[in-house]
């Protein structure tokens, strides 16, 4: 089995969000950049399938040189190789398009994505690829067993989950639940030496625009200080709710 | 022209989101100087939504659709909206149509701006607010194709009511294999969801154990709320994933969210902040989610949430 994982680049969680440029772009100052957490957990599912199942892992990113760290970060983890797509990311269609090609070029039997980046929220890269390259899609996938060309997998819904089976080529918008917080893996030495010597290729874009355009961020709006309310007074806090805020 | 809007139903009942996505388009094409048609699955009597300014409604009744498919919904709308001539079509942020919304988008040669907050800032181009780093910034965005996919957050909009009447009409269009089949569905059908709460409870490590959670689970029945919980206590294995909510768990974007025991780590206030009213119970005066919230009681949960159930049961039986 193929097994291409999309990484995408992006803020740790903790970062302050600050913008520049007249708010029109994100402010990297000081920012450490990490695997997206969504991808990182189908990234160690892979892993599972390359160790337990001899799953070949490919990871791949569409975004600039600086994105580089991140995908070698992949690689130290034990992808056996990743690709670098050369533009800059723009948007959730552009992105897919670009990993449409690189899907279709490798003849990957599996196709694992973030149900989206903790940075944009799109929440479309995964959906949108799998259109484009005519597989099956599960997203907000918690559960991903595959044998043969028949795979199982388990989708967070409202309130619940389902069950589902489908088959290969498939692509799958992953979260926590794929595998847990505590299978996820630090690299270790001998992984980070050797993630230098695997292959990192860079390919050219060959989509030139994109379907939406970022005008402009803005911050929410300063928040009041907090009304404390007394433990021994929860009369008010009740009253409160009822009459000021109106939501109870 | 119309403006098309996908509104959802659950055993043939419209979801809240369904009307609030309706009451959206309602506003849309009041901008554009159209109509609204709505596309419905399954629903036996969709008049309610002319109450939510739908004009027309589009039945489709089939039985393959009885379980949700991604693949199969989105080539429905695919071709509700291609008839009707649509330019704009929303749709919700549920699960579901967060699910076939991308779908769509390839099938339309659309652009999709999902997470929208609020009616379009602009209708040339046409520019929507959606929140982006997980609440912590909203994203002012244009689309620029000729057909326009809107993803509207739930609760971001609030339901419109509309003194209007729909018309109905019959629609059968073709499903494609959908390729994904349904097994099971593992669903509390008793239970308010994250997604469609009015009121969230989420409890975090300060209450010690799993052993605890009666009187979280007891708050939230008082309240009508959904219980949630915080990343640690879904690592911990005391709550189920399902539960999660944060930046890398479930967005909660309920009127009224309480805090119990939870610190409020970045993340996790990442994935509350589009909740309207935060009320916070912690015993440590110095925890980040009192500069997060609306309303804080600094005490022991232990003792604060059975005092405030006995308060709530009060209020409700003196205003019933």
């Amino acid at each position: 089995m193929k097994i291409l994982v999309c990484i995408s680049h992006v803020p740790d969680t903790t970062s302050k969000i600050n913008f520049t440029d007249g708010d029109s772009k994100f402010d990297t100052n000081g920012v450490q950049f990490v695997i997206n957490p969504n991808d990182e957990f189908g990234l160690t599912r892979a892993m599972w399938f390359k160790e337990k199942q001899g799953a070949s892992v490919d990871v791949v990113n569409v975004g600039g040189a600086e994105t580089e760290p991140t995908l070698r970060k992949a690689l130290a983890i034990g992808a056996d190789s990743a690709i670098r797509v050369n533009t800059e990311a723009k948007d959730g269609f552009q992105v897919a398009k670009e990993l449409a090609k690189v899907a279709k070029d490798g003849g990957y039997d599996l196709v694992i994505a973030g149900r989206e980046s903790i940075d944009y929220n799109g929440g479309m890269v995964p959906g949108m690829l799998a259109e484009l390259t005519n597989a099956n899609y599960v997203t907000n996938c918690i559960s991903l067993e595959v044998e043969g060309v028949n795979a199982t997998a388990v989708r967070e819904i409202d309130g619940g989950k389902e069950t589902v089976t489908t088959s290969l080529p498939l692509v799958i918008g992953g979260q926590k639940g794929l595998v847990e917080e505590t299978d996820l893996r630090i690299p270790n030495m001998r992984g980070i030496m050797m993630a230098r010597k695997k292959p990192l290729n860079v390919v050219e874009a060959t989509t030139s625009g994109s379907e939406t355009t970022s005008v402009k961020f803005e911050k929410p709006a300063p928040k009041g200080a907090v009304t404390l309310v007394d433990a021994g007074n929860l009369d008010e806090l009740v009253s409160l709710l009822h009459n000021e805020a109106k939501v109870i | 022209m119309s403006v098309l809007v996908y509104t959802e139903s659950e055993n043939g009942k419209f979801k809240k989101t369904a009307l609030e996505v309706a009451s959206y388009a309602k506003a849309v094409a009041n901008q554009l100087g159209t109509t609204v048609t709505a596309v419905a699955v399954n629903v036996a009597d969709a008049s309610e939504l002319g109450n939510y300014g739908v004009d027309k409604v589009l039945n489709v009744s089939n039985s393959t659709l009885d379980k949700f498919n991604a693949r199969s919904y989105a080539a429905v709308i695919k071709e509700a909206a291609q008839k009707e001539g649509a330019k704009i079509v929303v749709v919700s942020q549920s699960a579901d149509s967060k699910y076939l919304a991308p779908v769509l988008a390839v099938g339309l040669e659309a652009g999709y701006a999902s997470n929208v907050v609020e009616a379009p800032l602009n209708t040339a181009p046409f520019t929507v607010k959606r929140t982006a780093f997980t609440n912590k910034a909203f994203n002012i965005t244009t689309i620029d194709t000729d057909v326009k996919v809107v993803g509207v957050s739930n609760n971001s909009f609030g339901l419109v009511e509309n003194s209007g009447s729909a018309s109905a009409e019959d629609f059968s269009p073709a499903i494609p294999d959908a390729g994904v089949t349904v097994q099971s569905v593992d669903k509390a059908t008793d239970k308010v969801t994250i997604a469609d709460a009015e009121i969230v409870v989420s409890a975090g490590r300060g209450m010690k154990g799993p052993e605890n959670w009666g009187m979280i689970e007891e708050l939230a029945d008082v309240l009508g709320a959904a219980t949630a919980c915080s990343k640690p206590v879904s690592d911990l294995g005391w709550r189920p994933h399902g539960e999660h909510v944060g930046q890398t768990g479930k967005p909660v974007a309920s009127n009224l969210y309480i805090a119990i025991g939870i610190s409020g780590a970045i993340q996790h206030l990442a994935g509350i902040n589009a909740s309207k009213v935060k009320v916070v119970v912690n015993t440590d005066p110095e925890a980040p989610f009192f500069k997060a919230a609306d309303y804080g009681v600094v005490g022991d949960a232990f003792e604060v949430v059975p005092a405030l159930i006995e308060k709530l049961k009060a209020f409700k039986a003196a205003n019933a």
